[in-house]
């Protein structure tokens, strides 16, 4: 039996689920950040943990670039995105002094400062943390697992776009899931397509299928297919009202049918 | 929580590992095993005198097209039966290099372009490579000091997102060798630049020239109507202004053509596809301004030499 978990901050987070793919560049940040807006929707109170120490991304996305963010006696604040206080946000992107300079470290440094990273952020009640992880499956990733092993994470929502290239990866994330014994909750195929905004003629510009087939072949479920939706990416880009700009977009249906399936795969607390 | 960074010398400095606010560092033993030139890095040098120009192609962001870019740089090289090109992807845990390059483990995809990459290594398509930092920098060592890479023309290097233990490897490894310079691989948004203009301070910190920057998935052309979206809208000027800002030259822009990612997975040239879409044609000036830019460094050292 795994040692308990010490009550620390982690302790009043109900589920945990990490967002993971081999490949870069797929869409996990703005898939993480998405799903993390779906699940607020359907009335859950939802953190996000940006551990991607080379690029975190998070915090420009939802316009929280340049908050600072304060210590309290447990721990670190994490930085509140709305008025009712219903999604927070924790980046390392927050603690950069510089926001152009590269955080150029070997991987026992960056173990060191997930780790602390996973467990100083004082998160109070929260009943999802959705946790974005940098591309790989090296030494972060273990570091960002093991710290959270011991709050038994409910799974991992691996992103794959659907070109050969990237599948390529993510079968490889399967296995990394596997091996660390992390369960893993589905795949979602972003980047599926793209609607001229011209003439409304779809395209698939990072080819097709490849999501789907790999949950075929791998035996996980198949969460569901994100469209590319410049409109979205404009929004996220420009930071201010994404939050209230989502519902309109094409992207939304699909999270919130995605954030529903982790709702139904969510087991009931135990007290 | 100590802030982030704080007072690191920078592991790929001489006082890494060194300096008086390294004590406690849970890096300090590797960074300081890696300062300055070791038996390992005079025989990579060896190793490396028969290859007459090594370029890095790198990015801060992940899925900007790197692997695709280096592999038809590569290709583009290549169509000179006379050049003899070697492509090295260091992106041990995720090697897309074979699989663009339509590889399952020849190493030859013509007579004068040898690939090499851990991809080659793994028996599985679903074999994860789980390494650490230090199996990962004795891979990349194993790649530069024991391949026999023959008489080449030109070394491209493919890494993978971020700034970590691969490039501060490869750069340390390869320092002696003298590197040209590398190519950086961006798309038009804010979300890349951003990893983008740390990628160029990593480059100025060791040191390592940059031949300019490339911009990738540089608007859409619908193959229905003809007229042009950005998918990735260039909200903050895109690569344009990062390089005006920066000081450092814009190679091209390279516009989405889905016939790219189509070929890439049944590892084909693009090029033979599509020879007259305005990305190849992109593609092919990019190529041209690389070529030049190490024609001139090598002549540069001619001339310093016989001075």
């Amino acid at each position: 039996m795994e040692a308990a978990a010490e009550p620390g901050n982690l302790a009043g987070v109900r589920h945990i689920i990490l967002v993971l793919s081999g490949k870069g560049g797929v869409g996990r940040s703005t898939i993480s950040t998405e799903l993390a807006l779906a699940l607020r929707h359907a009335g859950k109170k939802v953190g996000i943990l940006d551990v991607d120490l080379c690029g975190p991304s998070i915090p420009r996305m939802l316009g929280a670039q340049g908050r600072a963010v304060h210590q309290c006696d447990r721990g670190w604040a994490p930085v509140f995105l709305d008025r009712e206080q219903s999604i927070s946000l924790m980046s390392v992107g927050f603690l950069l002094e510089k926001p152009d300079e590269a955080v150029v470290w070997r991987g026992p440094k960056k173990n060191a400062l997930i780790k602390q990273f996973v467990s100083d952020v004082a998160w109070g009640e929260l009943d999802y943390l959705v946790v974005d992880t940098p591309p790989g499956t090296s030494d972060e990733h273990m570091a960002t697992i093991e710290a959270l092993r011991p709050y038994q994470p409910l799974g991992a929502l691996v992103v794959t776009t659907p070109q050969a290239v990237s599948v390529g990866d993510v079968r490889r994330e399967l296995t990394f899931c596997r091996k660390m014994g992390l369960r893993v909750m589905g795949i979602v195929e972003n980047m599926s397509g793209f609607t001229c905004p011209h003439c409304t003629e779809c395209t698939s510009v990072f080819s097709r299928g490849g999501g789907e087939e790999l949950a075929q072949l791998a035996g996980v479920p198949f969460l569901g297919s994100v469209p590319l939706d410049p409109a979205l990416m404009r929004t996220l880009e420009e930071g201010h009202d994404f939050i209230q700009e989502f519902p309109g977009s094409p992207a939304f249906a699909a999270l919130t049918s995605i954030a529903q399936k982790i709702l139904d795969a969510t087991p009931a607390c135990l007290p | 929580m100590e802030e982030v960074p704080h007072d690191c010398p920078g592991a790929d400095s001489a006082q890494a590992g060194r300096g008086a606010s390294c004590q406690g560092c849970p890096n300090q033993r590797l960074c300081a095993s890696g300062a300055g030139a070791t038996p390992d890095t005079e025989e990579i040098k060896e190793k490396m005198k028969t290859v007459k120009h090594k370029i890095l192609v790198l990015s801060g962001k992940g899925g900007v097209g790197k692997s695709t870019f280096s592999a038809h740089l590569a290709h583009g090289l290549a169509e000179d039966e006379n050049t003899q090109i070697a492509l090295l992807d260091i992106d041990i845990c995720g090697p897309s290099i074979p699989k663009i390059m339509g590889l399952e483990g020849e190493q030859y995809v013509e007579d004068n372009l040898g690939v090499m990459s851990v991809g080659f290594l793994l028996s599985s398509p679903d074999d994860a490579v789980i390494w650490r930092g230090p199996k990962k920098n004795g891979m990349i060592k194993q790649f530069l000091r024991d391949v026999d890479w023959g008489e080449v023309d030109y070394l491209i290097v493919d890494t993978p997102p971020g700034t970590s233990d691969e490039h501060l490897s490869v750069v340390r490894y390869l320092a002696t060798a003298h590197i040209d310079g590398a190519v950086i691989i961006t798309t038009p948004q804010e979300v890349s630049l951003q990893d983008v203009r740390k990628e160029i301070n990593f480059c100025r910190k060791v040191k390592l020239p940059i031949i300019g920057v490339v911009e990738n998935m540089s608007g859409f052309i619908c193959p229905k109507c003809k007229k042009e979206s950005q998918i990735f809208p260039p909200t903050t000027g895109g690569a344009e202004l990062m390089c005006q800002d920066l000081e450092v030259p814009l190679l091209g822009r390279v516009p989405l053509d889905p016939l790219i990612g189509k070929n890439c997975d049944k590892g084909q040239s693009f090029f033979i596809d599509a020879p007259d879409s305005p990305a190849t044609l992109a593609y092919r000036s990019i190529i041209q301004r690389i070529q030049e830019f190490c024609n001139l460094h090598q002549s540069k050292e001619e001339n310093l030499i016989s001075s």
